[in-house]
């Protein structure tokens, strides 16, 4: 297959917090956000990441390109390590790298319009660009992503959420990226437009090649645009996986009762499919359970689980997956 | 109902030739609001009159600010009344002087002590606080502790010494007022850009790698900016007023300079000399002109936050 473009190795994510009306000088506690998270990105290849709220996805996809700052670890961006990049080498990276956000309207800026917003990041990298061909490109991608390019003037709030979704699409395509994290890019839209949305990041993604990151919550979304698909629990990976393979056969417990609830858009299968509830809340970050963090709540825990974290391995086909009794 | 066809023509024109459509901005909008805002209008545009008032009242008149009618001295209770005849619109002051040109030039003063402070504020106090609320961390406190510490300075007494041992002038109340007026300003900015900071289109741009000056420049300070008008309007005023109650004091602007407070102070000191003039219309352009800045700030308010009506 394709090159490697990302090689994401035990990355460490911690975040120091004081308790609610701490003094200053109390020592702060460790929140493990990410705790060891290993994959590699292929060119033209989607990772889907999915997990509940609050396990570390969106902590993760920042971490990988330093918008937030790993605790330990090691990110390979095309071979170097971006981790240890200096201001001009990370400069220069971000041009490679695009985001797009949750809230469609809340990441674009109300007070600029939409050519303006567009053409930030080639405005950012290339000052020097003569404005007529600012202008050009900006008409090139808006076209792309099926916006009307007559309507460079407007303002956000004059669009819809499925248009501004486009518009931060546009952004992050103007720079041709090699890599394009998408945080939730569909949550907060309705389901009709989830759809186009989520086709048009897949007919873009075909046509220039594109990498794609890809988090959400919504696991029919994932399956639909990933090749592969990760399931974070509490900051660790708990498996990885083919897309096609992770649905037909998940092998972590948790993984089949995420599979289980998704709802199946035929009655008749969906009130007599069993659905396998987890009980519980999920733990806190700050003081995780020893051993397997999933075994508060796993119908499978025995006292292995507590006392050996279970290792990351193969289950065949290249389907990892951390659990000890796997199947 | 009858459809306009000139307009429907138009728009099937438009869409023909792909015209690019003309955006309505938020500062648009906000202008719009402004503008069914009756009180806020009326007050901008005796504002406006007044400042005229201020920058070419002189030639209206036959004289100047520091000529003395030697016809009327001594009797300015008698002669020195408004009329048109003499040519003394306001009548004159005790010593003779033409009232209206030393409401002129006391305008000018006091309407640029108050702008020229508000002008500070907002270019440092949005700065600083825009700064300091950006950057955060260890730099946000260190900044924001020295405003307190300036803050808990009496700033009158300060001014007060400052003016004493500087002499007065101009100048130095300029400077005065412009080292305290920005403190309130960079809290208020501070707080805001607090709140923006956290918004995505944020994170956008430091995701796509613009540096943190110019996100403080293109994305914070713009969408703070409503916020930091509104205070600014409602700044001059209290600038206005500092200056006049320093005047007023006898620490202020210098003779034969002058100002709306030092007018007032001088009619009040006068007035049992049944010169009440010398009182009344320095009085009515400063109480009539905070009005007008007080119901524009407001005006401002409803337009650019039109949720917190």
């Amino acid at each position: 297959m394709s090159e490697t473009i990302m090689q994401v190795q035990d990355l460490k994510v911690y975040f120091d917090v004081l308790p609610q009306g701490a003094m200053p000088w109390t020592k702060p506690r460790r929140l493990r956000a990410v705790d060891g998270v290993t994959f590699d990105l292929k060119a033209g290849e989607t990772l889907g990441i999915v997990g509940e709220s609050g396990c570390g996805k969106s902590t993760l996809a920042r971490a990988v390109i330093r918008m937030i700052p790993a605790e330990a670890g090691s990110v390979l961006w095309l071979g170097q390590e971006l981790l240890k990049f200096d201001k001009k080498q990370l400069r220069n990276q971000r041009k490679q790298v695009q985001m797009i956000f949750q809230d469609p309207l809340a990441s674009l800026n109300p007070r600029m319009n939409i050519g303006e917003i567009i053409a930030e990041p080639l405005k950012t990298h290339y000052p020097e660009t003569p404005k007529a061909e600012i202008k050009q490109r900006v008409r090139e991608v808006m076209e792309k992503v099926g916006l009307l390019p007559n309507l460079v003037n407007r303002y956000p709030h004059e669009f819809s959420g499925g248009q501004c979704q486009r518009i931060g699409i546009a952004r992050a395509l103007i720079m041709k990226p090699k890599l394009i994290i998408c945080d939730e890019p569909v949550s907060a839209l309705d389901v009709s437009i989830q759809a186009q949305v989520v086709n048009l990041l897949k007919e873009l993604q075909d046509e220039m090649g594109l990498s794609l990151i890809f988090i959400a919550h919504d696991l029919s979304i994932v399956k639909h645009i990933s090749t592969r698909i990760m399931v974070l629990y509490l900051g660790n990976m708990v498996e990885l996986s083919d897309s096609a393979d992770l649905y037909a056969h998940p092998r972590h417990p948790y993984t089949q009762a995420l599979i289980s609830a998704v709802p199946i858009p035929d009655p008749e299968i969906e009130r007599n499919k069993e659905v396998i509830l987890i009980e519980g809340d999920l733990p806190s970050p700050i003081n995780p359970p020893s051993g397997c963090v999933f075994r508060t709540r796993c119908p499978r825990a025995a006292d292995l689980c507590a006392q050996q974290k279970p290792e990351w391995r193969d289950a065949g086909d290249g389907h990892m997956v951390a659990c000890h009794f796997h199947d | 109902m009858l459809v306009d066809s000139q307009k429907v023509g138009d728009l099937a024109e438009n869409l023909a030739k792909m015209d690019e459509v003309k955006g309505r901005s938020l500062w648009g909008d906000a202008l719009r609001r402004f503008k069914q805002n009756k009180a806020a209008m009326v007050s901008l545009i005796i504002l406006t009159l007044v400042i005229l008032f201020s920058l070419t009242g002189q030639f209206l008149t036959p004289w100047s600010n520091e000529e003395i009618d030697w016809n009327i001295m001594g009797n300015v209770a008698e002669m020195g009344k408004p009329s048109f005849e003499t040519g003394h619109y306001f009548g004159a002051d005790d010593l003779g002087r033409d009232l209206y040109a030393r409401v002129v030039q006391g305008s000018r003063i006091s309407l640029m002590v108050g702008v020229v402070g508000a002008l500070i504020a907002v270019i440092v106090g949005t700065l600083y606080g825009a700064v300091a609320g950006y950057v955060g961390g260890r730099t946000d406190q260190i900044m924001m502790r020295i405003v307190d510490i300036l803050m808990s300075i009496p700033y009158m007494f300060v001014l007060i010494l400052l003016l004493v041992v500087f002499g007065r002038s101009v100048v130095m109340l300029f400077v005065g007022i412009g080292l305290i007026s920005w403190l309130d300003m960079s809290r208020i900015v501070r707080g805001q850009t607090l709140t923006i900071k956290n918004k995505e289109f944020v994170e956008a741009a430091q995701a796509m790698g613009v540096p943190g000056f110019k996100i403080i420049m293109k994305h914070i300070v713009p969408n703070l900016l409503g916020v930091v008008a509104v205070y600014a309007t409602l700044l001059v005023p209290g600038m206005i007023l500092t200056e006049s109650f320093i005047s007023f004091l006898g620490l202020g602007v210098q003779e034969p300079s002058t100002s709306w407070g030092a007018l007032i102070s001088e009619g009040a000191g006068t007035i049992q000399y049944g010169t009440p003039w010398q009182l009344w219309f320095p009085l009515a352009f400063f109480v009539v002109s905070l009005f007008c800045f007080f119901f524009i700030g407001d005006g401002l308010r409803d337009a650019l936050d039109p949720k917190d009506r």
